[in-house]
């Protein structure tokens, strides 16, 4: 992925665009979208007219002119194809990219025999293996086709995909267990059970989806072509009706003038871009490394009202951590520290590696020949060492070791049982440390607030974004936490159906509701959220449930699809509003242009004061033409999205689309017929 | 300040101030609360729910209003039909006018049942006391049938998800019986007492200074006037309309009668707020409808000051403003503002000739109809409002990246599609029936040069006026034109019928779908649309839509008139 280059018009891209620009001129493609199709009729017109002023006809006026009229008109045509093909370019060129890493890889099929799996195997084709085959993957092997590991647990390098180049470990049973065909093993070996047909998979999807063929349009994009559709209606008529108005004012009016008038008015601008405009929407999803199921979920991702997000990983960075050491009273701070260390030097997990690490003692200093080291158990939920002099250090919840300290009769100190609450309500975990079953002093574990969360939040709350964070801890941590992180609301000791039933609760309030999730048990809270994005480390079953996949499993990365969905609408709306304001300078540019010969009082209503009628009109579509290609990148790009709450959003975009809108074509037309007028 | 402004600027907010408490009022009446009338007139409604066996209670969803709306008009257009038809030998018919033709019944028929009161004939000569009765009675029908449909889509934009959206016969009769009647009876009153006559007798006789026997045409004339002017139906008893001193005799009763032509369909904008209980949006959607109205009045009453350029260039001086065609009672400030006021409601009445404004005038009052909803006819003007207001949402919701919701409600294609026909419906109707028009005069002018006194582009006016007027449900002219023939009376009369049902069907069917759907609860991110942002717009999607569509007709019109006059 991270082969891919950000640059707009890549001579590669821009070469296979401007051929498919000339094949889309095929009136069947054309006719998907209507505003476009009637300017192909409206050129075929005009070649006609050529046609026929070179068999004579000598009132439609000369033939130079139609042709140029002509010419704008099918260049216009091929810049509206252009736009469309340029984003559908990069579209595949990013999907190519993907595609590369499955190509063709031998795989090691694990042939079955009746009921059993016999280990014979066999190489073949990754293309011929299908649903449900098992195949075999040892270090150094590429893995051929996506799958869930049925056995074996293996380090993975999924940088093909996710440009991320640190290995991850997948395994099978749980939550880790899928993976992804081009991806690498780097040790250790995986039996693999293919999960999806040939052809089928989420990749092929999307590469289907941005190369157009099975792109569907989006409810949204039928209204809008709907609207864009009703307007050109209107035109239409006001077009035809200047026929007989110009009869009865004794104009008469050429073919050429007619359809120049008729493709300046319809919305050729937004018209040319729409569907360009949809492709790059999901071309940029697909940059964020998501690979989304349908356009609609893009779209609909920007409407969302509800964000369910983990705790773990996309709030917290993921593992509690040790700040401070808190030594009972009388108890010497390095004596306590080095106890701190003792208990904690056989623990694997993070929060142990996270005390050594705040000591910041050696390890190697210390003495533990002969020393026996007690695990972790959920009985005693406490764990230790027990040195060869016979000391027994032990560190462990809070009433675990109240408990030993009781049953050896010992106190426990009170400020100790104090700084323990003090920890719990600040949303820490305490573990208190003893030593021959008496109280050392209690080590503060914390949830490290992942940097700059809280502005996500904020400015997820400004668009509007309910941010819900989902918890296994007790409410008092869920609490602090969400507070601290600037989360909404919270799911305290959540358990999955909890997850699936706040989903249920806000969708009957009419709300869209987002949630990411791996586990299998998550697949149902998928389905039912309105944009479900799964994981792609995720089991298959999550996978299938959700609408959208994230190839780097990145739990923050919902706040981009929002963005991005927010973009692909606004792009669409504020273009919308461009093309139609334009129509005001195109007016007072070809209506005087049109009657001056018979009026020449209307003069007065030529206020661009263009040099003549042949100018006015040519301008006009000239201008018409160009304004395509100049707004390609930001069709492409899409319209930078701020969250300073929508009245606000909708002043900013209506003075520059709609006001820049109506001024911009006076300036250009004016231009053009500066230059224009030199031969006309 | 000059008197004529001091007494249009008095005029207009004296509007405003009873269309508050008066819109207050209605919001009452059509939500079933409480109100000072009760105790009278609940027995009045009682008796007409037993004797047209309704039941008030039962409510309807959106098909069944518009069935219910149609039924009650397609009866009463069979009725009209045949009472004009056999006028001359039925009763109350002193002056012995005779029945009409069939195509000028139809006209007349179409043009009362849809609120238009066009008027191809003239009331003196044309119709008998009891066909000028059962006219009066459709104008306070169809001005009901109106109010109705838009109380429909009042309920449907509440917030709820529901089907149920009260009781078609109960809006309509509680529209006639509480609001439409008791006000007629008070304007009609003070008319009465002003000079305008209310009697069944058949024309007076007075002998003139120089001994001739002149004939004075009268009626019951003070009660038809109220209702024309209240109910946005302008169709006159005289031909002349409100400009005839019979009608109209004096200042006093031109501010009471130009108060009446915009006082309801304003108090429907605060109904609409009290309605569904939004103050903030009804003053939103006030405040947009005036800053239009305005854009048309100030530069007419400007305009109309400044007098003829033509006139002036004689040498000759209008102190007065120009006065072609105007009553030297009203002046040309009271005129121009009338003149707008009448063609932005949809009202039609008139107290000055169109005719004879200043060209950019005449644009102005065009503009107001092809417009149709700066205010707008009584409950019909907030329906094509409506329209305006659901492609701006969806237009807006897009420009700030999400997908666009009103009162709640997703806008989808359905409704998209729906407000796109009726959008177009209006500019398709005017500029099609205009270019007919133009056609069969422009290939043969001799046949129909009865038609045009005014060839060029003033004759163009005429024609392009005369459908805008149709399809805005207007009924006021440009009185140049000869409009009592076949072409005219049959054109006209199926345009007025398509603009007129058409534009109720549409946003009644979109506001019952929406009405529906279920409701999504506003959060930070949605658009507001009682704002001042979501009002500038609308004012554009209005604005662009006109401009766009109308805007070649006009500059070969009024426009080239205006250019042509000043060179």
């Amino acid at each position: 992925m991270s082969t891919t280059s950000n640059k707009l018009f890549e001579s590669k891209l821009v070469k296979e665009a401007l051929k498919q620009s000339f094949s889309k001129l095929n009136p069947r493609i054309m006719f998907r979208n209507p505003v476009m199709f009637t300017v192909e009729i409206g050129t075929a017109v005009m070649l006609g007219v050529c046609i026929w002023i070179l068999c004579g006809e000598t009132k439609q006026g000369s033939l130079i002119y139609n042709l140029i009229v002509t010419g704008v008109l099918f260049i216009t045509l091929l810049f509206a194809n252009f736009a469309e093909a340029i984003a559908e370019a990069r579209g595949k060129a990013q999907a190519d990219s993907l595609r590369k890493t499955r190509e063709e890889t031998p795989a090691k099929w694990i042939q079955s025999v009746g009921e059993m799996f016999v280990n014979e195997i066999k190489i073949v084709s990754s293309s011929q293996l299908k649903k449900g085959d098992v195949f075999l993957c040892e270090t150094g092997d590429t893995i051929p086709m996506d799958g869930e590991i049925i056995e074996g647990i293996a380090t993975i390098d999924e940088s093909a995909i996710t440009g991320e180049s640190a290995p991850v470990i997948r395994e099978s049973g749980g939550d880790k267990s899928s993976v992804t065909g081009g991806t690498k093993v780097l040790s250790d070996h995986i039996k693999v059970k293919v999960t999806t047909e040939p052809g089928e998979s989420f990749l092929d999807k999307m590469i289907a989806l941005v190369e157009g063929a099975s792109r569907q349009k989006t409810p949204n994009e039928i209204a809008l072509t709907i609207l864009l559709a009703g307007f050109t209606l209107v035109f239409i008529i006001v077009c035809v009706t200047l026929k007989p108005f110009g009869d009865y004012a004794k104009t008469p009016i050429t073919i050429a003038a007619f359809i120049s008038l008729f493709v300046c008015l319809i919305p050729t601008t937004i018209g040319g871009l729409l569907s360009a405009i949809g492709i790059a929407g999901m071309d940029r999803a697909l940059r964020a490394n998501v690979i989304t199921k349908s356009g609609k979920a893009v779209e609909t991702a920007g409407d969302l009202d509800t964000l369910l997000l983990d705790k773990t990983g996309t709030i917290t960075i993921g593992n509690r951590k040790a700040t401070h050491f808190y030594p009972a009273n009388g108890i010497d701070e390095k004596n306590f520290t080095e106890a701190c260390v003792l208990s904690s030097l056989a623990d694997e997990t993070p929060e142990g590696k996270s005390i050594i690490e705040l000591a910041n003692l050696n390890k190697n200093s210390f003495n533990v020949d002969g020393a026996r080291f007690i695990e972790f158990t959920a009985e005693t939920r406490s764990s230790g060492i027990d040195m060869k002099g016979g000391i027994r250090i032990r560190k462990g919840a809070f009433d675990s070791i109240r408990n030993i300290v009781a049953k050896a009769g010992n106190p426990f100190p009170e400020e100790t049982a104090e700084q323990v609450k003090v920890i719990s309500s600040m949303g820490g975990t305490p573990l208190v440390v003893s030593r021959n079953e008496a109280v050392l002093g209690v080590i503060e574990l914390q949830d490290i607030i992942k940097p700059g969360i809280q502005e996500r939040f904020e400015r997820l709350r400004k668009m509007g974004v309910k941010t819900v964070m989902v918890t296994g801890d007790n409410p008092l941590t869920a609490k602090f936490i969400a507070e601290k992180a600037g989360v909404d609301d919270f799911i305290a000791e959540a358990k999955p159906e909890d997850k699936m039933n706040y989903i249920k609760q806000e969708q009957q309030g009419g709300k869209l509701v987002a949630m990411m999730g791996d586990g299998t048990n998550d697949a149902p809270a998928l389905a039912q959220a309105d944009v479900g994005v799964a994981m792609n480390s995720g089991t298959a079953a999550a996978k299938e449930a959700g609408n959208m996949v994230d190839l780097d499993n990145d739990p923050t990365k919902l706040i981009e699809i929002v963005e991005i969905g927010k973009q692909l609408l606004m792009t669409r709306g504020t273009l919308t509003t461009f093309s139609i304001a334009n129509d005001v300078a195109k007016y007072f540019a070809i209506v005087p242009a049109l009657f001056i010969a018979s009026m020449p009082s209307l003069q007065g209503m030529n206020i661009m004061h263009l040099h003549s009628p042949e100018s006015a009109i040519l301008s006009a579509v000239i201008f018409n033409a160009i304004i395509i290609p100049l707004l390609i990148p930001l069709a492409l790009r899409g319209v930078a999205y701020k969250p300073i709450g929508a009245s606000a959003l909708l002043r900013r975009n209506l003075l520059i689309y709609g006001l820049g809108g109506v001024i911009i074509p006076f300036i250009g037309i004016k231009l053009i017929d500066m230059l224009v007028s030199i031969w006309f | 300040m000059n008197t004529e402004i001091f007494g249009v600027a008095l005029m207009f907010l004296l509007t405003v101030l009873l269309a508050i408490p008066l819109g207050r009022y209605m919001g009452k009446v059509y939500s079933g609360h409480k109100t000072w009338l009760d105790g009278l007139l609940n027995p009045l409604d009682k008796l007409f729910f037993k004797a047209g066996g309704i039941k008030p209670e039962k409510e309807m969803n959106w098909k069944q209003h518009l069935v219910a709306l149609l039924t009650i008009n397609f009866v009463w257009f069979l009725f009209s039909m045949l009472v004009l038809m056999m006028q001359g030998s039925l009763p109350l018919n002193p002056d012995a006018n005779p029945s009409m033709t069939a195509d000028l019944a139809f006209n007349t028929s179409v043009s009362f049942i849809s609120n238009t009161n066009l008027q191809h004939y003239s009331g003196e000569s044309g119709v008998s006391y009891l066909g000028q009765l059962i006219l009066m009675l459709f104008q306070f029908i169809s001005a009901a049938a109106g109010m109705a449909a838009c109380v429909v889509v009042f309920t449907a934009m509440k917030e709820k998800t529901t089907d149920k959206l009260g009781n078609f016969y109960n809006f309509f009769i509680k529209s006639l019986t509480r609001i439409l009647l008791p006000i007629s009876i008070v304007v009609a009153v003070i008319l009465a007492f002003n000079g305008t006559p209310m009697t069944f007798k058949g024309k007076d006789q007075f002998i003139s200074m120089q001994g001739d026997t002149v004939n004075v045409s009268r009626g019951p004339a003070a009660a038809m006037v109220a209702i024309k002017q209240l109910g946005t139906n302008g169709g006159g008893f005289f031909g002349a309309n409100s400009a005839h001193p019979l009608e109209n005799p004096s200042y006093f009763t031109n501010i009471i009668e130009d108060v009446c032509i915009i006082l309801i369909p304003i108090a429907m904008i605060f109904t609409l707020g009290y309605i569904i209980r939004r103050k903030r949006f009804a003053w939103m959607v006030f405040g947009i409808m005036t800053i239009g109205f305005l854009l048309f009045v100030i530069p007419s009453i400007y305009l109309e000051m400044k007098g003829n350029p033509a006139i002036t260039q004689m040498g000759i001086a209008q102190n007065l403003g120009s006065m072609e065609g105007k009553e030297v009672r009203f002046g040309s400030a009271a005129s121009a503002y009338w003149g707008i006021t009448t063609t932005v409601t949809s009202n039609g009445s008139v107290n000055a000739m169109h005719d004879s404004f200043t060209p950019l005038t005449g644009m102005f009052c065009l503009l107001g109809m092809m417009v149709n909803s700066f205010y707008g006819g009584v409950g019909v003007g907030f329906l094509n409002f409506y329209i305006f207001i659901i492609i701006a949402v969806f237009i807006s919701g897009l420009m700030v990246g999400r997908t666009p919701e009103f009162m709640g409600k997703k806008i989808e294609a359905k409704e998209m599609k729906i407000a796109a026909i009726i959008a177009l419906l209006h500019p398709f109707l005017i500029l099609v029936g205009t270019a007919l028009a133009s056609y069969l005069f422009s290939h043969n002018p001799t046949a129909y040069a009865s038609w045009l006194n005014n060839p060029g582009n003033h004759g163009f006016s005429e024609m392009l006026y005369e459908y805008t007027s149709s399809s805005a449900n207007n009924g006021s002219g440009f009185e140049g034109l000869g409009d009592n023939t076949q072409w005219w009376n049959i054109s006209c009369g199926i345009i007025m019928l398509l603009a007129r049902f058409l534009p109720i069907i549409g946003p009644v069917a979109i506001a019952g779908i929406l009405a529906n759907k279920k409701y999504v609860p506003e959060t930070a991110g949605t658009l507001k649309t009682d704002t001042g942002t979501f009002g500038i717009m609308i004012f554009a999607v209005i604005f662009i839509i006109a401009a766009l569509s109308f805007f070649p007709a006009l500059s070969l019109g009024p426009i080239a008139e205006y250019f042509g006059l000043h060179q």
